[in-house]
Order: C-alpha cells, then sequence, then structure tokens
C-alpha cells in the first residue's frame, strides 16, 4: 500500500493537438495509473488514467456519483451548494441506485437495440435531406450548423416529443450550460429555462397527448410533472451535443488522415469498428467523470478512503497502451470495443444504441455524398471546443 | 455453455443485443435483457464471451 503525499498541481486541460488529450495527461499515466492530486478546494483526492483502474472503479458500487459528495477538480468550476439545490427532479446520473435505478428503468426500454433499428430508416432519410440542403447550398458550409448538429437534434427531438422549431432556445440554453467560462448567474438562468421550457411542455402533453417518449412517461403515471421534465431536460442535452460533437470531430480527423477517410467511405463493413475507434480516440467527455467513494477502497496498489474524491480521466483511460496497442493512432480497423467513451457501470449511456445508429449511418453517408470532401480552412484555423464540457468543433467548414 | 442473466443487477445497456442478437434481445417494458437462446452453440462461444465482457453492470455469466 503506498501514500504518496499529495501534490499540489492543476489537472491540465490544455491540449497542444487538436486530436491528443494534453501531454501532461500523458506524463501522469506513464508515471502512475492511480495518482493522488490535491483539489482546487484542498481536498486531497485521486486521478486515475489507467484503463483497467477506471473501469474497476465505474463498475463498483462503492463509488458514488452523488454530486453533494464530491470535489470539482476543476477551478473553473467549484461544486456550490446552490447549484446542488437547484439540480432539477429526476436528474438521475447525479443519483445512486436504488434512485437511479427507479428512474432509468422507466426509460431503458424506449432505447433498446430493436427500438434503435426501427428509428433507423427515419434517421437515414433525415440524414440524406441534409445532404441535399448541403449540395444546394454548395461549398463551403459549416458541417456543425448544417450536419452534425441538426442531425441528433432533430432526432432527439421527435423521439422526445420536443418541437424542433424550439431549437434556438434550447441550444442556446444547452451551449451555455456546457461551457465551463459561462459565468455561474447566466448558468444558473440557462437552466432555469431550460427546465421552465420542458415543465411547461410536460403541462401541454398532458392536456393533449401525442405518440412520443415524454406523452409515455406522462401516461406511465410513476413521475411527478417535475420529475418528467428534468427528466427530459437531460435526455435532449445528452441527445444533441453527444453525437453532434462526434460527427464534428470525428469529420475533422478523418479529413486529416485522408486513408482512414478512405477505409469507412469505400468499406460498408468497416463502419462497426470505425465508430467504435473514434468515439474511443476522440473521447468527447474529455474533462472525464468524478465518483466518492462511500467506503475505503483498494485500487491497485492504492487506499482510496471514503469520502475520496476521485477524477477518472477518460480520454486517458481510452489511451492506456496496456489496452490498446499504438493508442495514439487513429485505427479505424482495429476494434476497440470495451472503449469507456460510453462510461461503465451502472450510468452507462442510456442513449448509446442511438448514437451508434445516427454515426454509423451519418459518417458513411456524408464520405460518399461528397467524396472529395476537405477542409475549407487550414486545420489550425478550425475553432475547438476547448472550455466546453464535451469536447468538438464549434465550426468545421468543409467544400467539395 | 450456459449463460446466467441476472436482470436485477441488468441496467439496460443494451451491448449483448448489439453483440450477438441471436442470443440475446431486450425487454420492450425496462430493456432488461431476454435470453433468446440460454444454451447457445459453441460456435458462439467467442461472441457470447465478448457480450459478457462488454456488459456494463456485471449482469451477464456463463456456467461452461
Amino acid at each position: 500500500m503506498t501514500e504518496a503525499a499529495p501534490r499540489l498541481m492543476t489537472f491540465p486541460t490544455a491540449r497542444e493537438r487538436p486530436f491528443d488529450p494534453p501531454d501532461e495527461l500523458g506524463r501522469w499515466q506513464e508515471e502512475t495509473p492511480v495518482r493522488r492530486m490535491t483539489y482546487p478546494d484542498g481536498h486531497e483526492g485521486w486521478v486515475v488514467t489507467g484503463y483497467a483502474e477506471a473501469r474497476a472503479i465505474l463498475a463498483d458500487p462503492r463509488f458514488s456519483t452523488r454530486p453533494e459528495l464530491l470535489h470539482s477538480p476543476f477551478p473553473q468550476r467549484p461544486i456550490r451548494q446552490e447549484d446542488l439545490d437547484r439540480l432539477p427532479p429526476g436528474f438521475f446520473i447525479r443519483m445512486d441506485p436504488p434512485d437511479h435505478t427507479r428512474f432509468r428503468k422507466l426509460l431503458t426500454g424506449q432505447f433498446t437495440v430493436r427500438r434503435m433499428k426501427l428509428l433507423e430508416p427515419r434517421i437515414a432519410e433525415i440524414v440524406a435531406d441534409h445532404l441535399d440542403t448541403m449540395e444546394r447550398m454548395g461549398p463551403p458550409v459549416d458541417l456543425v450548423s448544417s450536419f452534425a448538429l441538426p442531425i441528433p437534434s432533430l432526432v432527439i427531438c421527435e423521439l422526445l416529443g420536443v418541437p424542433y422549431g424550439d431549437r434556438e432556445r434550447f441550444q442556446r440554453d444547452s451551449a451555455t450550460l456546457l461551457n465551463l467560462e459561462t459565468p455561474v448567474e447566466e448558468s444558473r438562468a440557462a437552466l432555469d429555462d431550460l427546465f421552465d421550457y420542458l415543465h411547461d411542455l410536460v403541462l401541454r402533453k398532458k392536456r393533449e397527448p401525442e405518440d412520443d417518449l415524454l406523452s409515455g412517461l406522462i401516461s406511465a403515471d410513476e413521475l411527478t410533472d417535475r420529475e418528467i421534465a428534468g427528466m427530459g431536460l437531460l435526455l435532449l442535452i445528452a441527445g444533441h451535443e453527444t453525437t453532434a460533437n462526434m460527427l464534428g470531430l470525428g469529420t475533422f480527423a478523418l479529413l486529416t488522415t485522408p486513408a482512414q477517410l478512405a477505409v469507412m467511405r469505400d468499406d460498408p463493413d468497416s463502419v462497426e469498428n470505425a465508430v467504435e475507434e473514434l468515439m474511443r480516440y476522440l473521447t468527447v467527455i474529455h474533462f472525464g467523470l468524478i465518483r466518492a467513494a462511500l467506503e475505503d477502497v483498494e485500487i491497485g496498489d492504492h487506499l482510496i478512503h471514503a469520502g475520496d474524491s476521485v477524477l477518472l480521466s477518460v480520454p486517458l483511460a481510452n489511451r492506456d497502451p496496456e489496452r490498446f496497442a499504438d493508442p495514439t493512432v487513429l485505427d479505424v480497423t482495429r476494434s476497440a470495443h470495451g472503449h469507456l467513451a460510453f462510461g461503465h457501470g451502472v450510468h452507462q449511456c442510456l442513449g448509446q444504441q442511438l448514437a451508434r445508429a445516427e454515426m454509423r449511418i451519418a459518417y458513411p453517408a456524408l464520405l460518399r455524398r461528397f467524396p472529395g470532401l476537405r477542409l475549407a480552412v487550414p486545420p489550425e484555423e478550425v475553432p475547438m471546443r476547448t472550455a466546453m464540457a464535451i469536447y468538438g468543433v464549434h465550426r468545421l467548414p468543409v467544400a467539395w | 455453455m450456459k449463460i446466467n442473466a441476472d436482470t436485477g443487477r441488468c441496467v439496460g445497456a443494451g451491448m449483448c443485443a448489439l453483440t450477438v442478437p441471436g442470443v440475446f434481445d431486450q425487454s420492450d417494458d425496462d430493456g432488461t435483457v431476454v435470453l433468446l437462446d440460454p444454451e447457445p452453440a459453441e460456435s458462439l462461444r467467442e461472441a457470447v464471451e465478448q457480450a459478457v465482457r462488454l456488459c456494463p453492470s456485471g449482469a451477464l455469466s456463463i456456467t461452461p
């Protein structure tokens, strides 16, 4: 059991290259997969960069995700009591079992592999519509606003029953919320606005039910209106920001590695592995996941004490050379299954089969429609989402 | 080989149904695992073992 003294250091977030995590984090990983770190509030916590260790912690019920138990490793976003009090009801990613189980179980039937398969024709239609529009507009276009963001946004809206015409409001609120540099007052206002929007929508659907997920939750009669609104808020943000950023950032990565792009474009059988590899390589949840130990737990040679916060650096875990050979190389032909980009354990992404369906349809459709797709600006001019909770590109000007 | 599925642990992520669709399915009610073929052919062993490894909640196991 080693008890190295915690060291006061800032968790590195500045990248040297757009697709690689900060070099400093890579050096931390080379030294040890589990290390102590003094958090900005003085808490003596941990940072995990090893795949096996991160996976074990995510699967372990002795680690909690309840925000009141967590210390923030990020100086930009301390955890404040007044913000915890404002968390919407039904925000089950911040609950432990059995509360978490009660909420999640109401949704899992809606996101099964089979149900997502039924959505595929509609997703393909939405993708084709957006490609048609791009073609009509002519180059150059911004791939984020014309393709990467609207496709998952429209899909999750149709699934939940959120009017797509309201997208300006919820896309703006969600971008404000996910920006770590947003002043706290603005962030609270965006959360309140988004919650009020969904709460109004739930009340409207109560009077006039439709054939959608929110109406289904209302008729199931197991949750309060506010809980349904809170769950809707979570699904709406999670459903469009994550896939949107994978599509934008993934296309950028492919455009800078033409041989990989060609494999994905020309070989339909490559798409399944390619999507998993893009998720592993890019890991858009770039700040990682935080847990708190509920009791003393041994992880490798280390004893994590009850109450300790642990930051799991998912991008580094997904580039652990012990788990993935040549981890810094994008190789769309490898089997990257088992990556942690959707998390692991009871909180593993509820919408992952939807995200997979969207990516498996959207990437090849884009690459085949525009075989000459290329960046319309030098790569170093692509604005990166460094301060956003979900990594990606703000804009991606492309031509063909 | 016999597959054991613990629906109490299952969180409905769907990794098993995605990996070996002929052996695993999910309930329409709560997405939990449904065994279509609890004793699959030996030729499916590798795929089934992969599904067991990928399960995020540890709900699956194999009795040889």
